[in-house]
Formats: structure tokens, C-alpha cells, sequence
């Protein structure tokens, strides 16, 4: 005796929240289940296993159906196969497209090709994150990195409105295709300590900054939000001069110097590796016209300059006292002439490095 | 030329791509009417294509625009081979063939092909201009209004009901035609489609015709179903309640037979405030309106004594002003004058019968598929009548006569009726037709509930229900009228028990009644209803031909009886004494039968407390047996959980006290008192009241033991979930607006042949159990909750196969509310039978004059025969051990009467208490569903929507689908394949509700879902039929906003005129 076929189809569709959570996280059927079992659903209406058991069938072939349509979530709303209330619709789309952060990280700045697709198996066993819920996930970038690929217009909003997701997640999203255009380096191990959080931070940064649509006279370009403005990548070769220069370098130490004597206890640290520092940042800005520097950004960042004042021992706060009066001291040198770019240069980088500078 | 039928295709959307090297599809559209077709352009290259079209305008006859659907076909264009077809739409015309309902049909269709399932969206516009024909001899009966609503529709009002109405139309099934072997499956399903559509106009335009003949203009409760008769054709047939219906304005709809306040109307009405001030109502004043001659109770009411006025001290309650009416309102006719009241009451529902039999003579079946009616239609009920008939297929093969199976069905019907007859009644209630079929066998059942029905709503003249409500001659009043036996007590029809009844005192009234239709709305309760189930499954030899129809009619009998002793068995064991909403399924497969019962358990007031079930061995000396006294325990235990879990208080139990409400095993003493009349007896009787009549279930063998253990299988649902399968959940009322429908198919497969009969009943027993468990899993958020209507049918696809398929509503109520409301009837009642207890010394009288007494039982007027013993044998079910003389009866009665007056107010002022915890829910289920662009549409097999008004009727909705798939793996399997049908046809539904302007559908069934597979070709198939009356309806609290709601949703297919 078997149950051969069992079917539950409401004219408002029926979804459990926690039973949608499971099937995304890619539990199968039997293992669904027994978290339910656990979870003590059971007590609830006096069920049996039985009856558990044909509720998350019909939950997940309920799922199935729709994940056509979340694919492309506009299309949730005017379809005529399932009735859901708009509030349960706007929940399906959040959920379908929420990720782990341990998943992204993994992937992030990767070229979203089939290639990353076939290593997804070792970055489920490396996250614990099952392998089906990785496909969905990695596919997700996927879509929404071809969809916005080819739109114009501010990259957060293109994708808010084309899957209709929250301000968080699309920047979110914002971040990973932004990341996976520009194939910025995140995997080498001292990136490690970093997490989704941060880049994404940075990328936002970026983003508003760096951008061709950061300048705000482009408007409705493709890619604008994307692609990094070349022009300024160009004028930040100019920036050299601060290290070329040697009065320039000096007389921005002691700028720099004065103005922080006595605020803090890593000061001598802070007065012997300047010059260093103030290099690498500058070098950095100089490299990025080259697309392979452009990768090393971060990796550069922590190596140029977050690693050597770890060592120091610098603190949070010293850090953003440090790179505050950096920035600040450059605007009263008569010589350089270049503040906008210095500007939006260190502006980025001195977020960037606050957002970054922790263990 | 009296019809000139517009269309304009305006739009598709999310069309499938059908050019795979281009990804896009270049898709055009036919649309078909009759023998016309007319083309769009090609649209290249989108997915979403703006076709914009002219009107295609099709002139035809109002014939055919009732049998004809719309064909829209959405095709590829494809320049060097076929055109593929996409999908096609069929949209049923008419609900605008009449002028009351939808003026235009607007908005988005899905596109439907039957191998791939819907494949996007096709957005439409249709109108009809209908000329005057004044044609005597028309073959149209166009304006004729349908419904598939089981009682008088909301927003109307019925001035006459006709009668029963009935057709059918044979033709070959496609499937079974040579062609079929060359053609391809979608060519096939769609043949099959196309003819199925036609064959419901044709039928739909039949009954009009027949509605017009007999002067009405609508048909209420109308059931049409198919026959798939295999090789020997398909039948579609239909009944229905013919009656002349007039709309109400807007301004009195919500006063009208709304399931919500049914006693307010009366209160409405100006022409009752005569009984206002306690006198007797009046209806001479009504009288000469009628064209009928002068009737000899015209002069009864004000020759008779009228009884004094109820006492102006009415319960303060907000319950009370209905109450009040229907109090006052109670004819005290017949009882008033004397000792002599009981016997004038007999010849005087004698000459009532008469008139009203002379009413229904003239028709041929005075049939009514009405389940519920306004008050004061119904008088009396006398019980569930029903005849089966076992045919052999194959002997008929004549698709161009239906008189084959037109016979059928009136031998069925002639049976009915005279079974009907048999119990004193004129008129048959909740009338229905069935069939099932295997292979060349057919079973043809119908069921209905005998009944006497008030003669005025037959007559011409003055049939205005508002005005003559409660008015009717009959005694009787409206709370407890209809349990009061129609047949003579002095020559019954079947042995029963009756008693006086416990309401009024002034009738007899069975102990236990069984009906079809739903509980009238004025009857009095106790506690809350239950959905009872009797189950069971016989094996039966496989055989052909005649041997097998044989075989089956001979099984027939013995499965009604034993469906009917598990019913019986489960009353008791919940400690309820009536089932409404009684449908008994028979299915017939290759190797076996099933038969599911369904019904609503309650306790009505007026009958007899119901007796405990007890456990006898064989001997007297096997009551000392552990094994049976501890299975009696269980059952004495069930008895107290459900009463407590149904809240069956009623107002005789009160004062017993929690303390043993079941029956001690009293075997002997009761023998012994049957036969004695001593005055000694008479304090134990009146102790043990509410245990008489224990239920005696004999353990002779193993096959009994099985019988009680499953008995108590059934679990009772889960707090706070109630169950029912009528219309209106017995002790809940107060509805808040959360609403879901649902359609749940199980398909069991029994894995090997050696089942017994008690192995199979425990599969089947447990299937059904399981279902309902899932429900109340599923629906946990909205309790507290009530599943309404839950209808099972049954069917043995294939051998070894069970199927399953259940359509129900789930309603949330406020528990809070219901606490109030329980507490507050047994005050009304309080204040009533005190009233009554003047008139016991007058009912005492009447009693002594007929201590005649049958005292063999009966549960009901269950008669039932097959074909081939066309005898109606009707079988006493059961026996019950205690039999009381009229005279102990006549005294118990008394005492209980007197203490009830004083015992009333306490056990209210208990009820009142706030017991539970229970918190309002009515803020949260109200949803708003806004903000979508998709119009919402609800769906429920109920005749009403919670909290919500139906303002308009756009017509009905009867759609049938096939679906075959040969991937079968590919799309999830069976299950799979099955939930996006369903979520499809749910989805066609909605979509055709929307762009008829609608916003929900109510008495929405699923009538047939037939479900074929062959997992071994990766192949499936099957058929749905589904229908509904498509209404709009707005919110009670929030008319205006929610209308303009309405109206938005209808446009969405681009600014059309004519929006409602």
C-alpha cells in the first residue's frame, strides 16, 4: 500500500515560511522533515510524520513552480497561476534571492562563467552550504549581472526595480556584479579576514565614487555604474608627484607630523613610516589605469598599507587619525594642484581602509 | 439574425518561445465562432505581442450563441511548415446573454493547450448586441438566469419556485471514435473539449426552454454532470429548481436570506407588525390576494384561542430582537384550543397535505435541488429518501436516443417519489442525481429528503416570500417545525421512536432525524456541528456483463446498511441526535466497492437526547467480561470528550451535571421496566434522563469488535478547528473574513491482492483520516477555524487504485463572538419554554388520547432498492434496547419541563463566563490584497463569502479541461502533473471571474476529476469539470471603496465601455 499520487493546491497558495527557508537553504524532502520534526511543528496540530512528510511535498513542488517566475520576479505579480498576497510575493522574491555571506565570499570578484559554476561543488563542502542552495545562488549573480549588463541607468535602482528587491539587497547585489566586472582580487589568503560586508561597503564606495556615473554628467550610460571612470584613473598618475617630489613629501610629513603630535601613543611609528605609507597609497592610485592592478586594489590596500600599520600596532582610532590629517594636510601644499582628484582618491581609499582595518 | 457577437483581440503576454533560433515566437491569432473564423496580423519577434485588432463581429442565432463557445487560438506563424498552435481560450458567452449580469467579458485569459498546460496570457474583448425576437416558437431561451447555488441567491428575491427541472444530451465520445486512432492526443483532447462546451450550452439552452414553459426565469441549484460512458458514448445531464426570481434593490439585498441575520427579515417587514403585540398573525388579511379557492384554515386560526401573549420580559441580549421575532411570530394555532388540540391537529395537517399535494401533482417530480430555503418554505422533513439502479452499458448503444437514459433516470425518480410518498411527504429537498461507472457498469443513484413544503411558495398569486413568512398555518414553530413528523404517527412507514417533541411539546418528532439539505438557519442547536463519515470498502468478484451488475445490486443494500449503522454509531459517539447534508457515495470499481457518507452531525433541540452506545456480548453473562467493559469505557469516554469538545449542552443535561452522562449497563432493569408502568420507576427515569435509548452493539464476533474499534478511530480535529459539509456550520456564525479554498486529490495504491474486507475498510478509513489531518496541519495559522463544505468523492480509477478528491473552505471565525452567541440562546430558550410550561396540563391531555406508540425504531426514512429487486426494501437499522410507554414518556416529560424553567438561568450565567482565551482575529485575516494587477478573485463552495455582500450575479461558470502530458517524470510525476492542473484550472476560473467584472466565485464544486496514468509510458491524462456562480461582491463594512475595486480590475485589458 502506497500513496501514489497527493496533491493540496489552494486558490490563495499556501507557503510555510520556514518549509520555503529549508528548500532554499536545499535541504531534500526527508531531510526537510526531520528539521521539522525537530523544530516541533508536530506538537502543533497533533501531526504525524505522514502528514509532514505530504505537506513539505506539497510545499516544494509549490516552490518549484514558482521559481520559473522568481526568476524573473516582475512576472510574479501579473501571473494568473497562483494567487499569493502581495506582501507573501515581495517575501518569496526577498528569500529567493538573499544569499550567505560565507557562499559570496567564495565567489566574489570571480568570473561568473560555467567554469565557477563547476567548482561550486568544492565551495559548498568548503561552507557547508549545500550544493543546490550554492547553484541558486551563484545563478542569481548570474542573472542579475546579465540583466543590468545591459541596461543604462544607476546600477542599485536597475536592479531594485527589475527584481524588485529591497534598498539592502540590491545594493548588495550592486556590489557582486560591480566586483565580478572589475574581477577585483578577493581570495588570496590575506584577504581572508575580510568579509562580504566590507567589500560590499567598498564597493558602494566605489561605486559612487570611482564610476563614470559618479560624475553625475553622464547620465543614462551603460555600464556607468559599473565600469570605473577612465579619465580619472588617467588624472591619478598626476598624484605621483607627491612622492616624486621630495620637497613635497617632506613637507606633507611634517604637515602630517605636526598635526599629530601628542594625539596619539603610536606617534613615532606613525613619523618613521610615513614616507613608506604615503608610497604605497600613492602608487596604488598611479597603477590602477592598468586593468591587472585594478584586480590587486585590495590586496594591494592591506599589503601597501593596512599590514605594515597593523604591525605598528595602530589602533582604529589612530588609523582614522592618521589618514584624516594625510588627506587634509595635502590641501595646504601650495605646490599641488591637484586637489579634486586627491579628493576623490583618498576620500574612497580612506573609507575603504576604515571599513577594512580590523582583525 | 438576433444576435450580433464583437471581439477584439487586444494583446498577449508571456508567450512561450516557440522560434528557437531567434528565442521570440511570431504569433497571430483565429478566433472561431461556429463555422466563422477570422485572423489577426502576425506579430514578429515578441513575446509579448500588441495585436490591437479591429472587431471581428460574428452575426448569429441566439441558438447558437447559447450552445457555442468563443474559440481563440494563438498560433506561431511559421513560413515554410504548419503554423504551431500555442494555446487556445474558450470563453462561454453566456452571462451576456442576459441583461442583468455581465455587459462585457475584458481582460486577460491564460492561454491553454492541453499537452503543455498554460502558455501565457491572451487579453480580450467580447460583447453581444442581442436583438428582440419575438418568435413564439424559439429554440433559445436566452435571459434564462442560472445558478449553481443551493439556495435562493443573495440580492434576489423568489416570488415563485417552479419545480424541478431536468436534461440530458448523449453523444460519442471522441476518444472512442475511429478518427482517433490517427489523429494526435491534442487534436483528440481538444474534439473532446470543444464538444463537451457545446453539449452544456445545448443542454443549458434546453432547461431555459423548459424554465420559459413553465413561467420562470431562473434556475437555482443547477447541477449538471457528465457521464463518460467509454465506447457507448458521453452523457451530459442536468437538474435544477426552476423558480421566477425578482432583484431586489440594493437597499433591502442585505436583509434577504443572507446566512448571517436570517431572522432579521421578517422584523423588516411592515405587514407582520400585527403579531408585534403578541397577537396571533394575521394572514386572513393575506388571503384574498391568492387566486386560489377559499382554504378551510381560514377560518381556524381566529376560531381558535389564541395562547397569551409572551411575557414583555425578554432577555437583554443583542441577540434579542431576532429572537423576539421569531417568538411572537409563532403560530399558536392548532394547540390553542383545548384538550381537543391534538386531535384537530391531525386532520388538519391532513388537509393541508392534500392542498399542498394538489399544488405539487401537477408536476410530474416535485424535486427541488434547493438545499437551504427562506423561512417558513420548509414545514416538515420526514427523511432521507434515495434509489440506486445498477445498468449495464453496453446494451444501449444509440447516441442519437437519450430516451434510454432519460428512462433510466425517471424510473429512478418515479422511485424517489414514491418512496417520498411512503413517508407522508409531497415533495422531495437537497435533491441530487449520481452515477459511477466501470468499464460497461453503471450505478445511477439519487438522494434527496422527503418533505412537506409550505404550498404557498406554489401557487400562483400571492408568493411573496418576505410578506408570508411565519405565517403559514402550521402550527409549528420555525425553530423546531421541521423536525415534527409529516408522516402519521398511527401508520408509519417505517417502525421509529418517537416522542413529543422537546421544544414546543406539541408534536411528535423522531429520535433521530437524517436530511440532505442544509440546517435551517432558524432551527435550534446545541453546541456546534461535525463533519461524520461512514466509510467502507466490499470486494467483489471480477465479472462481466450481467453477472457483474448482478453482483453489484446484490452488494447495494448491505453497503447502505452498513454505512448507515457506522453513521448511526458515530451520531451517538458525539452525542448528536441529526445529520444534515447527508450524501452517500457509492463507486464502483473492477474488484471492489467503495461507499463514503458524509454528513454534519448536530444536536437539535427538539429531538431526544441521544442514548449512549452500549456494548452487549452475546449473553447477558458477558458483560462481566474485562474486554467488553473496557471497550464500553472508551466509548463512554469518547461520549464525554466529544460533548465537551461540541459544546452539547443542552438545556435537559444541565442539570445532571458533568457526572455520568452515559448509560450504565442496565440491560435487564430496562427489559424489565418496558413492560412496567409502576410509579417507582418514575424517579429513576427521570435521573436517567438523556440515557435511554442506549445504542446496544452487539459483540457476537471478531468482525464486531473490529467494527467498534474503528469507530473510535476517527480522531476528533484539533483545537480549534470544527468541520462540516453543509453550508452554514451549526453553533458558529460570526464568520471574519479569512477564506481559503482548496482541492486535495490522494491516490492509494493497494499493493497486494489478499485484502480482506476489514483490511480495506482500515485503508480506506485511514485515507480519509489522513486527509483530513493534513487539512488541519496545513490551515493551522488560521485558527480558530471551520472547514466548511468538505466534500469527498470517491472514485476506483483502476484496479488496486483508490482515489480521493476533496474540495472544502476554510473560514475563520471569531472565537470570542461564538462564546456570546452560545451562551445567549439558552437564555432565549429559557424564556421560551418557561413560557410553554402553562400549556404542558393541555399537552398532557393530548398525549393520553394516542398512547399508541410504535415502539420499534428507526433511524430515518432511509428507502433504498437497486433495479434488479426493484422492491423497496427498507431495513431496520438497528435496534434499541429501551422502549418506553407513552405513559412514562408522557410524565418524564412533564418533570423535565418544569425543572428546565428553573435551572435555565444558571447554566447560562455559567456559558457566559469568559472560559477560553481566545482573541479576536478579525484584524488579522482581514488581508488587504492591494497594490496587485491582478484582480483577486476568491473562491468558495459556499453559497456566501464572510463579511462580504454579493451586489451582482454575472453568470454562471462551468468549464472543462483535459490534460495529458507524455513526460510524465519530466513534470514532477503524478503529483506534479496534477497540482499545476489544478493550480491551472484554479487559475482559468479567476481569470474568466475577473474579465466578466467579477470578484469571487461562490458555490464553486469541482464535479469531476478523472485521473488516468500509465507510468510506464511516461503518460497521464485527466479531466476536470468545475463550476460556480461568478458574482461581485464588496465588503458589509466598506461598500463604496471595494466596489470601485471591483470595477479597476475588470479594465485591466485597455479602457473598454460598459464597465459594470
Amino acid at each position: 500500500m502506497s500513496v501514489e499520487l497527493d496533491v493540496f493546491v489552494g486558490n490563495t497558495t499556501i507557503m510555510d515560511e520556514e518549509v520555503y527557508q529549508l528548500w532554499l537553504d536545499g535541504y531534500t524532502v526527508n531531510d526537510a522533515v526531520k528539521v521539522r520534526m525537530e523544530g516541533g511543528v508536530m506538537d502543533e496540530c497533533e501531526a504525524s510524520k505522514d502528514v509532514l512528510l505530504s505537506d513539505t511535498m506539497d510545499q516544494y513542488r509549490t516552490f518549484q513552480m514558482c521559481e520559473r517566475l522568481l526568476h524573473s520576479p516582475a512576472k510574479l505579480a501579473n501571473q494568473l497561476l497562483f494567487q499569493i498576497p502581495p506582501h507573501r510575493q515581495i517575501m518569496l522574491i526577498e528569500r529567493y534571492y538573499a544569499f550567505d555571506d560565507t557562499f559570496v565570499r567564495e565567489v566574489l570578484g570571480k568570473k561568473l562563467s560555467k567554469g565557477t559554476k563547476k567548482d561550486l561543488d568544492d565551495i559548498s563542502a568548503k561552507t557547508g552550504v549545500t550544493l543546490k542552495s550554492c547553484r541558486r545562488q551563484f545563478d542569481n549573480f548570474k542573472r542579475v549581472f546579465k540583466v543590468v549588463e545591459e541596461l543604462k541607468g544607476p546600477l542599485v535602482e536597475n536592479i531594485r526595480q527589475h527584481f524588485l528587491l529591497s534598498d539592502k539587497l540590491a545594493r548588495d547585489y550592486a556590489a557582486i556584479v560591480f566586483f565580478a566586472n572589475n574581477r577585483f582580487e578577493t581570495g588570496k589568503r590575506k584577504l581572508q579576514y575580510l568579509s562580504f560586508q566590507d567589500f560590499a561597503f567598498c564597493a558602494g564606495q566605489l561605486i559612487s565614487n570611482w564610476t563614470v556615473g559618479a560624475v553625475g554628467e553622464y547620465n543614462m550610460v551603460e555600464d556607468m555604474d559599473v565600469d570605473l571612470d577612465k579619465e580619472f584613473l588617467q588624472e591619478l598618475k598626476e598624484l605621483k608627484i607627491l612622492i616624486t617630489d621630495k620637497d613635497l613629501l617632506d613637507q606633507h610629513k611634517s604637515l602630517v607630523c605636526t598635526a599629530l603630535r601628542g594625539k596619539t601613543k603610536v606617534f613615532p611609528e606613525m613619523e618613521t613610516s610615513f614616507k613608506n605609507l604615503s608610497r604605497g597609497l600613492i602608487n596604488i592610485a598611479a597603477k590602477l589605469t592598468n586593468t591587472k592592478d585594478v584586480r590587486d586594489f585590495f590586496i594591494d590596500l592591506v599589503e601597501k598599507f593596512i599590514e605594515p600599520c597593523r604591525s605598528d600596532r595602530w589602533t582604529a582610532a589612530d588609523m582614522k587619525l592618521y589618514l584624516t590629517h594625510y588627506t587634509n594636510s595635502a590641501h595646504i601644499l601650495d605646490t599641488f594642484k591637484h586637489q579634486v582628484v586627491w579628493d576623490r582618491y583618498m576620500g574612497v581609499v580612506k573609507s575603504c581602509i576604515f571599513k577594512m582595518y580590523h582583525d | 439574425m438576433p444576435g450580433k457577437l464583437k471581439a477584439k483581440i487586444v494583446a498577449g503576454r508571456h508567450l512561450p518561445v516557440m522560434d528557437r533560433a531567434s528565442d521570440l515566437t511570431d504569433a497571430f491569432v483565429e478566433v472561431k465562432f461556429g463555422n466563422t473564423t477570422f485572423k489577426t496580423d502576425v506579430c514578429p519577434k515578441s513575446l509579448n505581442p500588441q495585436w490591437n485588432s479591429e472587431w471581428f463581429k460574428f452575426e448569429v442565432d441566439d441558438e447558437d450563441l447559447q450552445d457555442e463557445p468563443l474559440q481563440i487560438t494563438v498560433l506561431d506563424h511559421d513560413t515554410y511548415s504548419a503554423n504551431d498552435a500555442i494555446g487556445k481560450v474558450y470563453i462561454d458567452i453566456d452571462p451576456l446573454l442576459y441583461s442583468e449580469a455581465a455587459s462585457v467579458i475584458s481582460g486577460w485569459f491564460p492561454i491553454y493547450d492541453t499537452i503543455h498546460g498554460i502558455r501565457g496570457e491572451i487579453n480580450v474583448i467580447v460583447k453581444v448586441e442581442l436583438f428582440n425576437d419575438l418568435n413564439r416558437f424559439r429554440q433559445s431561451s436566452c435571459g434564462v438566469k442560472f445558478f449553481c447555488t443551493t439556495c435562493i441567491p443573495q440580492c434576489y428575491r423568489a416570488t415563485l419556485v417552479h419545480g424541478f427541472v431536468e436534461e440530458l444530451v448523449v453523444n460519442e465520445d471522441p476518444e472512442y471514435q475511429w478518427i482517433d486512432r490517427i489523429r494526435t492526443p491534442r487534436a483528440s483532447n481538444e474534439a473532446r473539449q470543444r464538444l463537451i462546451s457545446l453539449m452544456s450550452g445545448e443542454l443549458q439552452r434546453k432547461i431555459g426552454l423548459k424554465v420559459l414553459e413553465m413561467g420562470g426565469n431562473a434556475v437555482v441549484g443547477y447541477l449538471q454532470c457528465f457521464d463518460l460512458e467509454g465506447e457507448s458514448g458521453l452523457v451530459v445531464r442536468a437538474i435544477g429548481t426552476a423558480c421566477t426570481l425578482d432583484k431586489l434593490s440594493s437597499g433591502s439585498a442585505p436583509n434577504t436570506n443572507t446566512h448571517m441575520h436570517p431572522n432579521t427579515a421578517p422584523a423588516s417587514n411592515a405587514c407582520n407588525s400585527p403579531s408585534k403585540d403578541g397577537k396571533e398573525p394575521v394572514f386572513v388579511e393575506d388571503l384574498p390576494s391568492s387566486s386560489g379557492p377559499p382554504t378551510p384554515f381560514r377560518a381556524l386560526p381566529t376560531s381558535s384561542s389564541s395562547p397569551p401573549p409572551f411575557s414583555p420580559s425578554k432577555p437583554c441580549s443583542r441577540q434579542s430582537s431576532s429572537s423576539d421575532t421569531d417568538l411572537s411570530l409563532t403560530p399558536k394555532t392548532g394547540m390553542g384550543s383545548g384538550g381537543s388540540a391534538g386531535k384537530e391537529a391531525g386532520p388538519l395537517r391532513t388537509l393541508l397535505r392534500q392542498q399542498t399535494q394538489t399544488a405539487l401533482e401537477q408536476r410530474e417530480f416535485p424535486f427541488f435541488t434547493l438545499t437551504s430555503f427562506p423561512p417558513g418554505f420548509l414545514l416538515h422533513v420526514g427523511g432521507v429518501v434515495s434509489a440506486r439502479s445498477v445498468k449495464l452499458l453496453d446494451r444501449i448503444h444509440n447516441p442519437d436516443e437519450p430516451e434510454t437514459r432519460d428512462a433510466w433516470w425517471e424510473e429512478i425518480r418515479q422511485e424517489i417519489k414514491s418512496h417520498a410518498r411512503a413517508l407522508g411527504c409531497h415533495a422531495v429537498v437537497g435533491y441530487s442525481e449520481s452515477t459511477s461507472i466501470c468499464e460497461e457498469v453503471c450505478i445511477l443513484s439519487a438522494s434527496g429528503t422527503a418533505a412537506i413544503l409550505n404550498p404557498r411558495y406554489m401557487r400562483e398569486g400571492c408568493l411573496d416570500i418576505g410578506c408570508t413568512d411565519h405565517r403559514f398555518e402550521d402550527p409549528s414553530p420555525p425553530s423546531c417545525g421541521f423536525c415534527h413528523i409529516p408522516y402519521d404517527e398511527l401508520n408509519m412507514p417505517f417502525p421509529a421512536q418517537l416522542t413529543y417533541c422537546y421544544h414546543c411539546r406539541r408534536q411528535k418528532v423522531p429520535d433521530v432525524l437524517f436530511t440532505t439539505i442544509d440546517l435551517p438557519s432558524e432551527a435550534a442547536v446545541a453546541g456546534k456541528g461535525c463533519l461524520i463519515q461512514a466509510r467502507l470498502c466490499r470486494l467483489k468478484k471480477k465479472a462481466q456483463g450481467e453477472t457483474n451488475a448482478t453482483a453489484i445490486s446484490n452488494l447495494l443494500p448491505f453497503m447502505e446498511y452498513e454505512l448507515h449503522t457506522q453513521l448511526m454509531n458515530k451520531l451517538k459517539l458525539r452525542s448528536m441526535n441529526a445529520l444534515f447534508g447527508l450524501h452517500i457515495q457509492i463507486s464502483v470499481g473492477e474488484n471492489m466497492l467503495l461507499g463514503l457518507a458524509s454528513a454534519t452531525g448536530v444536536y437539535l433541540t427538539a429531538l431526544p437526547a441521544p442514548g449512549g452506545i452500549q456494548i452487549a456480548g452475546k449473553t447477558p453473562g458477558d458483560l462481566s467480561n474485562e474486554h467488553i467493559s473496557s471497550i464500553q469505557k472508551r466509548i463512554n469516554d469518547t461520549i464525554a470528550v466529544n460533548k465537551e469538545l461540541y459544546q452539547i449542552n443542552p438545556p435537559e443535561l444541565a442539570e445532571e451535571g458533568v457526572g455520568s452522562p452515559i448509560p450504565e449497563p442496565r440491560h435487564r432493569s430496562r427489559l424489565f421496566r418496558s413492560h412496567s408502568e409502576s410509579s417507582d420507576e418514575l424517579s429513576e427515569l427521570d435521573l436517567s434522563h438523556g440515557k435511554k435509548d442506549a445504542f446496544v452493539l452487539e459483540i457476537d464476533d471478531t468482525d464486531a469488535v473490529e467494527d467498534i474499534h474503528s469507530l473510535l478511530i476517527d480522531a476528533p480535529p484539533p483545537t480549534g478547528f470544527y468541520s462540516c459539509n453543509t453550508e452554514n456550520m451549526p453553533g458558529i456564525s460570526n464568520w471574519t473574513s479569512g477564506v481559503q479554498m482548496f482541492t486535495s486529490v490522494r491516490v492509494l495504491r493497494l499493493s497486494n491482492a489478499n485484502l480482506t474486507n476489514q483490511g480495506l475498510n482500515k485503508i480506506f478509513t485511514d485515507l480519509c483520516e489522513n486527509l483530513l489531518k493534513s487539512f488541519y496541519f496545513k490551515l493551522r495559522s488560521m485558527i480558530p477555524c471551520c472547514l466548511c463544505h468538505l466534500n469527498f468523492t470517491v472514485a476506483v480509477p483502476e484496479e488496486e487504485l483508490i482515489q480521493v478528491t476533496v474540495t472544502a473552505v476554510a473560514m475563520t471565525y471569531d472565537k470570542e463572538q461564538t462564546q456570546e452567541k452560545t451562551a445567549e440562546k439558552p437564555v432565549n430558550k429559557g424564556s421560551l419554554e418557561a413560557e410553554e410550561q402553562l400549556q404542558f396540563p393541555l399537552e398532557l391531555c393530548a398525549d393520553s388520547s394516542s398512547s399508541n406508540i410504535q415502539t420499534a425504531s428507526k433511524i430515518s426514512g432511509v428507502a433504498e432498492s437497486t433495479n434488479i429487486s426493484p422492491r423497496a426494501a427498507s431495513v431496520d437499522y438497528g435496534s434499541f434496547a429501551d422502549r418506553c410507554s407513552t405513559w412514562l414518556e408522557l410524565l418524564r416529560l412533564k418533570a423535565h419541563t418544569i425543572r428546565r424553567g428553573s435551572v435555565k438561568t444558571i447554566s447560562s450565567l455559567e456559558r457566559c463566563s469568559p472560559l477560553q482565551e481566545g482573541r479576536s482575529r478579525s484584524l488579522r485575516s482581514s488581508r488587504s490584497f492591494g497594490g496587485s494587477s491582478v484582480t483577486v478573485v476568491k473562491m468558495t463552495p459556499l453559497s456566501f463569502l464572510p463579511g462580504i455582500r454579493i451586489i451582482k450575479y454575472l453568470g454562471i461558470i462551468n468549464m472543462f479541461f483535459i490534460r495529458e502530458t507524455t513526460s510524465l517524470r519530466e513534470e514532477g510525476g503524478v503529483s506534479g502533473f496534477l497540482h499545476s492542473f489544478i493550480a491551472e484550472v484554479f487559475a482559468m476560473v479567476r481569470a474568466h471571474v475577473a474579465a466578466l467584472g467579477g470578484n469571487a466565485v461562490v458555490s464553486y464544486s469541482m464535479k469531476e476529476c478523472v485521473f488516468m496514468e500509465n507510468p510506464n509510458k511516461n503518460q497521464a491524462q485527466c479531466l476536470i469539470n468545475v463550476s460556480g456562480d461568478a458574482v461581485i461582491c464588496i465588503s458589509e463594512t466598506d461598500q463604496e471603496s471595494s466596489a470601485s475595486t471591483a470595477n479597476t480590475g475588470q479594465t485591466g485589458g485597455g479602457g473598454t465601455d460598459g464597465a459594470t
